[in-house]
């Protein structure tokens, strides 16, 4: 499995070598000529680390700077850099669509289409043509198999209310994270704050990322992970890990990861390139196989033992609700969790 | 004795000679240092667009949440203080003044419990007692047979405990530097007039040590109010805050700095004040028992006690140093942290994933620079600040004092955000580089820079230096060539104190950073936060052996122990 893995992976790297060794391109040398393209990321550093490596092996000579962290310290970091005066950020993908339409409204992107991204489906496109998403992933529940029964894990997200998995449960944080401030947003339309209320009552475990719960669901620490990323648990499971996913037929939140380059980007070259590199089929078919993810490009295939997202329930939030009421959601679940 | 007085008054003033200038730097730049920032956070405190208000005080302590998170920090430090005096007083006694056996090697693993940074020492207690897949609840439930947890290090019994096992050196240090300079003879002269041993120890020796016992143990309080890391490891996940992950919550994108400044402010005043009782009620006891002349420390027998007094120490060391090495060491090189570590389970992978990923690279190089710049100048800037303050050169040299120890009541947050502040507008540009991340770790690591330069030169009778001046030398002179002698291994001891925290610095850091200026600590928090336990453990343990690696330097360099070091010159 890691072996023909690795082929692959090393088949792709001459693939893209060789597309880049024959046709000399000039936006090419104007991004070699930058050195380097900055990227902001809340994609998993693993993830994140491997397309960097695949782009510095098609286009040698330019580099990327990975800064990996959640969806909520990436706008953070880049607003408090921008009063400073600071501009760093070439590329910023987050789980968050509501940054985007807050970063759109300030001014901070560059309207750049990718190439082949006309052919994305709708609801990985701005209609503006600032950003495009560059994965979606759809938040589940996941438990331990080597500690819960098939039988007796939670089916729906209603199952997590019940007494019994007071102690056993772990979330991550919408304070954090977009893919969970997305997922408690869907999760609020479907239940309404009680919900989470009388989640809280199970006192879970809180964690930060997006990525951990399945990390904490593998360890044991927890058995049950009441949100998360189904790529994370679906990598984890890969990896051997005991790690079985619920698709709850309540419905799954959708969370669309828009990219977009700055309108003060230091190294423009290079992140059209990059950008184009990502949403390129090649890279966007990696994300499917290796990292579990989804991708809006049309020709991509995904792993046999992955729901196809049109055969899921899927839960949508809109971008500028989940911009205006990104502080709400913050609040509340601190209120309700204790941190 | 009024014409002794008055004809000694006149020496006091011939300290502003020509090395008036360096006092006078020194005095100014620690006034800078501390005052700008402070100046800082009191006026975002009070301001709004409209002008002066008082608003975010009223905000901050009407709301319930943030009451408790006040609270939470009293019960902490407070516990972690008490906890850290319980273990440390007698250890420091123990190593010093009794015959227990493998003192040496107790005292290196003290000191190895000091260097360990307290988040480390968390992450790696949340490997041990988390409450199912802790390794010590895994043991334990294999056994017993038992279901529920041992241990849950995710409360605050957990946290006290976990803070205190890496604040103890502190009260240690104190209480073993004191003894090893307090001789025996006022204890041989309570023997002699018929004393018994405990008595001897009642009224003699505690007398002397108190004042070092209190200091050991406000410093004890002062470090775990600072603490970012540890409540943000174990805290945050069990669902509660404290004053430190708080005002770090603050910052959060929108920012709410006004709120952050004005939370900060009723825990300024009460360490203010605890530092300034502190300083009531030692100011008025003589240290001329604790002189610099020789004299024998007389070796208490432990008889039958000496393995039990043996084995305590050893429970406590391997909670604050065998423990979460192992499990750091066994996750570096493990797939899955929580299973054993079997031949499938091992992996180097960890290793390559960590100092593949560029953030790492430049981290470790940062942090470095930053070690070794801010160790410089500030144990350069402390032993100055101390000289000038015990030998009274300056007219307001309390304040002085005050001001080199008053970082310590600012937790590194709240220093972070006073410094982002002050930094990010002209005249000073300096956010985004290296230079705001080197005024923060000076700042913060000045009062224990100060401490221990202080504790030093109190030790250094001024006769010598008297001697000197009556002989015709300068003041610089002197202190080249008597003070700076006598003062050179506590002069080296300071860098190593300054340079280990610089090393293991978070709170500041984690506000203060930009991506091109992470240090190792910054990227841990990070990977922290997505749960990367294995390149954690990896980074973890690099980080310690960097340190080690500076202090088995330091002690070569010394040729003894760096730590404790007078004492166990006595002793051996």
């Amino acid at each position: 499995m890691r072996h023909s893995f690795m082929v692959s992976l090393l088949v792709l790297i001459l693939a893209f070598s060789a597309a880049a060794a024959a046709a000399p391109d000039p936006r090419l040398e104007a991004a070699r000529k930058e050195g380097k393209v900055v990227w902001y990321t809340s994609l998993a550093l693993s993830s994140s680390e491997k397309v960097a490596k695949l782009f510095e092996t098609a286009y040698p000579g330019v580099k990327v700077e990975v800064h990996r962290t959640g969806s909520q310290r990436i706008l953070q970091r880049m607003m408090q850099e921008l009063q400073s005066n600071i501009r760093n950020v070439d590329v910023v993908h987050t789980s968050d669509a509501g940054h985007y339409v807050l970063l759109k409204e300030k001014k901070l992107l560059m309207r750049y289409t990718p190439a082949g991204v006309d052919a994305f489906a709708a609801g990985f496109k701005d209609r503006d043509g600032f950003h495009y998403g560059l994965r979606a992933t759809v938040n589940v529940i996941a438990y331990n198999s080597k500690m819960i029964a098939a039988v007796e894990a939670p089916r729906t997200w209603k199952d997590l209310l019940d007494p019994k998995w007071r102690g056993r449960l772990v979330t991550a944080h919408p304070g954090y994270s977009g893919v969970i401030a997305t997922h408690v947003l869907a999760l609020v339309h479907l239940n309404g704050w009680e919900y989470f209320k009388a989640l809280a009552q199970n006192k879970p475990m809180l964690v930060q990322s997006a990525v951990d719960p399945s990390g904490i669901v593998a360890s044991g620490e927890r058995p049950v992970a009441v949100n998360g990323g189904d790529y994370t648990f679906y990598q984890a499971k890969k990896k051997g890990n005991p790690v079985e996913i619920v698709y709850p037929k309540e419905g799954v939140p959708l969370v669309v990861s828009p990219s977009a380059i700055t309108s003060f980007a230091p190294h423009p070259n290079a992140a059209r390139l990059f950008t184009d590199f990502i949403f390129s089929r090649d890279v966007q078919q990696v994300l499917a196989d290796t990292e579990g993810l989804y991708t809006g490009h049309p020709q991509v295939t995904y792993p046999a033992d992955k729901p196809r997202l049109p055969d899921l329930k899927l839960l949508t939030v809109d971008a500028e609700e989940l911009e205006k009421r990104n502080e709400e959601i913050k609040t509340r679940f601190v209120e309700f969790f204790g941190a | 004795m009024a014409g002794a007085a008055a004809r000694l008054r006149p020496r006091r003033f011939e300290g502003l000679d020509r090395a008036a200038p360096v006092w006078l730097l020194a005095a100014a730049a620690l006034a800078l240092l501390i005052l700008l920032p402070l100046g800082w956070l009191a006026y975002m405190s009070v301001s709004s667009r409209s002008g002066f208000t008082l608003a975010h005080y009223a905000r901050v302590l009407g709301d319930p949440a943030l009451q408790k998170a006040l609270w939470n920090t009293l019960v902490l430090a407070l516990w972690s203080g008490l906890l850290a005096l319980a273990i440390g007083a007698p250890l420091a006694w123990l190593s010093a003044r009794t015959d227990l056996p493998w003192r040496r090697t107790i005292q290196h693993l003290i000191m190895a419990s000091f260097v360990t940074p307290p988040f480390l020492g968390a992450f790696a207690w949340v490997m041990l007692a988390g409450p199912n897949a802790g390794a010590l609840n895994r043991l334990y439930r294999s056994l017993t047979g038992a279901t529920d947890p041992l241990l849950n290090i995710f409360t605050m019994p957990g946290l006290i405990f976990v803070v205190a096992i890496y604040t103890f050196p502190y009260v240690y240090i104190m209480i073993t530097n004191t003894l090893g300079l307090i001789a025996s003879d006022l204890e041989d002269a309570a023997a002699i007039l018929g004393a018994g041993r405990l008595q001897v120890a009642w009224t003699i020796t505690l007398p002397m040590v108190l004042p070092a016992i209190l200091s050991g143990f406000i410093l004890a309080v002062l470090q775990a109010l600072a603490l970012f890391g540890s409540p943000a490891i174990l805290a945050l996940p069990a669902g509660f805050h404290t004053v430190t992950t708080q005002l770090w919550a603050f910052f959060q994108y929108p920012p709410r700095v006004e709120m952050a400044a004005a939370f900060s402010m009723p825990l300024l005043l009460a360490t203010a004040l605890l530092l300034l009782a502190q300083k009531r009620l030692l100011g008025r006891r003589g240290y001329a028992a604790v002189g610099g002349k020789g004299g024998q420390r007389r070796v208490v027998r432990l008889g039958r006690w000496r393995y039990p007094a043996l084995a305590a120490g050893l429970a406590v060391l391997a909670c604050a140093v065998f423990l979460p090495y192992s499990i750091l060491l066994k996750a570096a090189f493990s797939r899955a942290w929580a299973q054993p570590l079997t031949w499938e389970n091992f992996t180097l992978e960890n290793w390559s994933f960590t100092f593949l990923h560029s953030a790492t690279q430049s981290a470790i190089v940062n942090t470095l620079e930053l070690g070794v710049l801010t160790a410089c100048v500030g144990a350069g800037l402390a032993t100055l600040l101390a000289y000038v303050t015990n030998r009274r050169l300056v007219v307001g040299h309390q304040v002085l004092a005050f001001l080199a120890l008053a970082p310590v009541v600012i937790p590194g947050v709240v220093l972070a955000v006073a410094l982002f502040v002050a930094y990010t507008r002209p005249p000073f540009l300096l956010y985004g580089t290296l230079w705001i991340l080197f005024l923060a770790y000076l700042t913060k690591e000045m009062p224990v820079g100060y401490s221990q330069s202080d504790a030093t030169l109190r030790s250094i009778h001024p006769e010598l230096e008297e001697a000197g001046r009556i002989l015709g030398a300068g003041r610089l002179r002197v202190l080249r060539e008597i003070t700076a002698p006598l003062a050179r291994s506590g002069i080296i001891a300071t860098w190593c104190f300054v340079f280990i925290g610089v090393i293991r610095e978070l709170s500041a850091s984690i506000i203060l950073f930009t991506p091109n200026t992470k240090v190792m600590s910054v990227v841990i928090f990070d990977l922290k936060e997505e749960g990367q336990f294995g390149a954690i453990a990896v980074l973890g343990v690099f980080m310690l052996a960097m340190t080690f690696a500076i202090v088995v330097l330091m002690q070569a360099v010394l040729g003894r122990d760096v730590m404790g070091g007078r004492q166990s010159s006595g002793a051996g």
